[in-house]
């Protein structure tokens, strides 16, 4: 009797005592984006939302003090990414690493962390094969499936008949070229042509020409962020599309805020499709954008949303875990977690660790607070379709 | 410099191949990494990988006069060669390499052809048009070089069927320590010969070469396929080391970097390259480090500082303060 | 009107700009043989200068643009003082070294100031629409130009300029003061950059990267239309202009490919540009 008296004695302490020990440590976050180069300014709102999140919620988890290790990526350069995580786990002991706006820098830091077994949250890129990388992988933004083909189904049940598609000819370009055309041909839609425009292309006005030449019901275009979008919407205008007869459609991107910006009253009436717009009307939102805007004194935008949506997921997981920070059991707790984010409810797929969401469709109108993309439309719950395809 | 009397132009060349102590303690301190900064393994590789493509570049600049704003694209060509035949089953590391080095060889032999016709803002130029249309061609041709996300699917084998590549970098680094050590060996022997010799002339004065009888054009094209092959094989190593190829391995920052970092550590020195790299990747990394969003600022102090005080590069200027020292003593 | 002539219309007013932003390196790297790789932070200064006046302070945009001239051009004043004298006889390359440096600092500068998104411009109404905005821009380049060509034609500050550019050691043995010309040059050089990197805003954006990434086509206009030489830095910035945009409507496919396809094929063919000296 006494030795198993003894015996639970000595285990409980060893239970308490190793307890008591991870009490005192912290979890460090290895958080991998591009601080410096052409996509700096992605990487300073993911930050953004990202630090909010931390001031919003303390940086104690399950007992455990949530340390950031930064580092800067410098734009597309998956090599340096993958010594970063390396570093990061090895040099300072992170146990989870975040981050990824550039898909080649996720997919190659996907290998680090199966390798070494850590959990890992991509807060942005979104190309869909990314989570099938690593076990260990979840993903709080979007993917551009995701958004691309539910717009393309949505414009062919929207009396949307003939497109004609206009994307930057790279990976993630394509990518929304080939899922938004089959959404659209899904529903039933025509593509009238297409074409693919080089990447760092300043001026959009021949591309705009030849597509208003071939008179579809719609013009589908996507380009990434940055000096882009106010020249698209520019080009637009100034071919002389009527807007009545030819609906511009695109991916968030072609209406950020600064595009709106520069486009002014020539964007009214653009249809994107997205996960989130700071716009979005519900309190909890209108909550964490004002916090946003008294904290960084601009307003949010995917990245901002993807970094703090990230952030909760790490924290939940920690919460469910006690404190474990091996990467079985954190992605055990993440999959399956869902909530109510400030872009709507979201959840994160059991089975892909991809992340399900509200996808929203919105037009630019005029507010009392200038111009906005405002959400008329959704689709909810939506699963990332090539994934949900493959099966 | 010393002036030794030699008997003949053989001496001469044995005098320069002699090994002095101090690039001998140069090549012991490379060794440091794996006992005083284990952690930092994965950095040194790449940093020794890069000191290999500074070096390539180093071959037509430094000692040719060729200034080259597109030599990444020989790297390039390495690393997607590695990265392609890895993909399609066959990872072995030092065969890797070899086909590496004998695509970049080959690329660069065939452009070779226009580079030894031109000189100065042509020259650069042309350089730059060729790694350009090279990164537009590979991007367009997506199917075979993963375009925008890069190459997926590499695996390296073991090293000799023993060593893997491990999370700490201790293979990586003693892999790409080692390349570098021996085909820097390579490229001393090349530099110490009758064939350097005439490189430097060109250099000098490329008009005045062939009267007496040197055959310029091509000794250009001869060094410069030859650089390509080490820039390939540099580009190789990266493959092989990181397992992921990308287009900027081919594009104008990487051309740009390898420069500016050739052109920090001091030209047309051999050490000077690898100085040059060393010096510059640990300082961006510490820089990056402290700073995540403005090391920029600090990395183009450095620059111009080192040009105001240290004229020749830094190896100039360490020469000089040993000259001054001795001079002193 | 059949896409052509808006094919060529854009692309001369892209080649205008190209123009203005590159006149300026082309005649200091001809005169002083001096490689100012920051030529393009002297219009990312123009640029931020505009976007400053116009959306801090209120002001209109066409009286931003003399300001975002002379901003540039004394800021040149001043680091030429400082910094480039003393290179003027170093090595093309600590040139080099020297003038990305700057470039690095100038870039962090903007992007800790202005941060690091894309500065938004709202035109004035006249302005609005492509075809306003491209014809302005001509009238402008073709003013300017009209006046750099009068100027070097027909002045003796021009003829003096001419002749350094020509033959520096020569014209230093007639008495010139090659060093105060130049430094006048590379003022008058980088202010119209100033004003290149203004005008660009409406039509190519503006962040801090743009010192780095305009850089490139500066780089082919000069050497394609030869260095020291107006006529020739305008031909080639039409040149480039014009098939950029026709090779992106009629193949985009190929729109990259196709002016650094040219500009090598141009080189080969005249390796010290179009109007350079043999």
């Amino acid at each position: 009797m006494r030795k198993i008296l003894c015996g639970l004695a000595g285990a409980a302490l060893v239970v308490f005592g190793a307890a008591a020990a991870n009490a005192q440590g912290t979890v460090k976050i290895g958080v991998i984006i591009s601080y410096s180069g052409q996509f700096a300014d992605t990487g300073a709102q993911m930050d953004n939302g990202i630090k909010l999140y931390m001031k919003q919620h303390g940086d104690t988890v399950a007992g455990k003090k949530i340390e950031l290790v930064r580092k800067d990526n410098g734009g597309i350069a998956p090599d340096v990414a993958k010594r970063l995580a390396q570093e990061a786990i090895v040099r300072d002991g992170a146990d989870i690493l975040a981050g990824f706006e550039l898909t080649p820098n996720a997919l190659a830091v996907g290998d680090v962390s199966a390798e070494a077994k850590k959990f890992m949250v991509v807060m942005n890129a979104a190309t869909s094969v990314i989570t099938t990388k690593s076990p260990y992988i979840a993903r709080t933004s979007t993917t551009t499936p995701q958004l691309n083909y539910t717009l393309g189904v949505w414009a062919a049940k929207n009396g949307i008949k003939k497109v004609y598609s206009m994307v930057s000819d790279y990976g993630p370009g394509i990518d929304a070229e080939t899922w938004f055309q089959k959404g659209f041909k899904d529903g039933g839609g025509q593509i009238v042509g297409s074409v693919r425009f080089p990447v760092a292309n300043p001026d959009f006005s021949a591309f705009i020409q030849a597509a208003k030449d071939a008179n579809p019901d719609a013009i589908y275009i996507w380009i990434p962020g940055g000096a882009q979008p106010a020249a698209v919407g520019k080009a637009i205008a100034e071919r002389g599309i009527d807007r009545s007869k030819t609906k511009i459609l695109g991916q968030d991107a072609l209406t950020f805020e600064s595009a709106l910006q520069g486009m002014g009253d020539l964007g009214l009436g653009i249809i994107t499709v997205s996960n989130y717009d700071f716009n979005h009307d519900s309190p909890l939102n209108h909550d964490f954008v004002k916090a946003y805007n008294d904290e960084f004194h601009r307003n949010p935008d995917i990245f901002s949303i993807g970094g703090y949506d990230g952030m909760h997921l790490i924290y939940e997981s920690l919460k469910k875990t006690g404190g474990k920070t091996d990467g079985d059991s954190l992605i055990a707790a993440a999959k399956g977690m869902s909530w109510e984010s400030p872009r709507g409810p979201m959840s994160i797929d059991p089975e892909t660790r991809d992340v399900v969401q509200t996808v929203y469709i919105r037009r630019v109108e005029k507010t009392p607070n200038g111009l906005r993309n405002v959400e008329f439309d959704k689709v909810l719950n939506v699963k990332d379709p090539a994934k949900a395809m493959k099966n | 410099m010393t002036t030794e009397t030699f008997a003949g132009p053989q001496d001469f060349f044995q005098a320069q191949l002699r090994w002095h102590w101090i690039e001998i303690a140069f090549w012991l301190a490379m060794l440091l990494p794996f006992v005083l900064t284990p952690n930092y393994l994965v950095l040194a590789s790449q940093i020794a990988i890069t000191a290999l493509f500074v070096l390539s570049l180093d071959l037509i600049l430094g000692f040719s006069g060729i200034v080259s704003l597109g030599h990444a694209a020989y790297f390039g060509v390495g690393s997607y060669t590695v990265g392609l035949v890895s993909k399609w089953g066959w990872g072995e590391p030092l065969t890797g390499l070899l086909l590496g080095g004998i695509a970049a060889g080959l690329f660069g032999y065939l452009t070779s052809f226009i580079i030894a016709r031109f000189r100065h803002l042509a020259l650069i130029m042309i350089t730059l048009g060729i790694g350009l249309l090279l990164v537009e061609a590979a991007n367009s041709a997506s199917w075979l070089t993963g375009g925008f996300d890069g190459l997926q699917g590499i695996h390296t084998w073991r090293i000799f069927n023993t060593f893997r590549f491990d999370l700490y970098g201790y293979t990586a680094y003693g892999y790409s320590l080692a390349v570098l050590f021996v085909v820097f060996l390579v490229a001393r022997r090349l530099i110490h010969s009758p064939f350097g010799l005439a490189l430097r002339g060109i250099r000098e004065n490329g008009q005045r070469m062939p009267a007496i009888g040197a055959a310029t054009g091509q000794h250009i094209r001869t060094i410069y396929t030859i650089a390509a092959i080490i820039a390939g094989i540099a580009g190789a190593t990266l493959a092989e080391t990181t397992e992921t190829v990308s287009l900027e391995s081919l594009g104008f920052q990487r051309s740009a970097d390898v420069l500016v970092m050739l052109i920090l550590g001091g030209t047309g020195r051999l050490y000077g390259g690898l100085l040059g790299a060393i010096v510059y990747m640990v300082a961006r990394d510490q820089f990056s480090g402290l700073n995540p969003q403005y090391w920029y600022f600090w990395i183009g102090l450095l620059l111009i500082a080192v040009v105001v005080l240290l004229p020749n590069g830094i190896l100039g200027g360490l020469t000089l303060l040993a000259r001054r020292l001795k001079v002193a003593s | 009107m059949p896409p052509v002539f808006g094919v060529l219309f854009d692309g001369v007013a892209y080649g205008m700009l190209l123009f203005l932003m590159s006149v300026g390196l082309s005649v200091t790297l001809g005169m002083m043989n001096f490689v100012n790789l920051a030529h393009c932070s002297f219009a990312m200064l123009g640029g931020y200068v505009t976007i400053t006046l116009m959306n801090a302070m209120g002001w209109p945009f066409l009286a931003t643009l003399p300001i975002a001239f002379i901003a540039a051009a004394a800021a040149s004043v001043v680091l030429e003082r400082v910094f480039f004298r003393r290179f003027y006889n170093a090595s093309e390359l600590d040139q080099c070294l020297l003038t990305i440096g700057i470039v690095f600092v100038s870039i962090a500068t903007a992007a800790y100031i202005y941060g690091t998104d894309q500065q938004p411009l709202q035109l004035p109404t006249y302005l609005h629409g492509s075809f306003n905005y491209r014809l302005f821009l001509i009238v402008v380049a073709v003013v300017i130009t009209v006046a750099l060509v009068l100027g070097l034609e027909a002045t003796r500050f021009g003829a003096q300029v001419r002749a350094a550019v020509n033959n520096q050691r020569m014209a230093r043995g007639l008495g010139i003061n090659v060093d105060g010309l130049f430094a006048i040059t590379f003022a008058l050089g980088s202010g119209l950059a100033g004003l290149g990197g203004a005008l660009a805003i409406a039509m190519l954006g503006l962040d801090p990267s743009f010192a780095f990434t305009y850089l490139i086509y500066v780089l082919i206009v000069v050497s394609v239309g030869g260095l020291g030489s107006i006529a020739g830095s305008f031909a080639a910035a039409m040149l480039l202009g014009v098939s950029d945009m026709a090779g992106k409507y009629y193949v985009p496919a190929f729109g990259s490919f196709l002016i650094y396809l040219v500009m090598l094929l141009l080189l080969i063919w005249r390796p010290t540009g179009i109007f350079g000296r043999r």
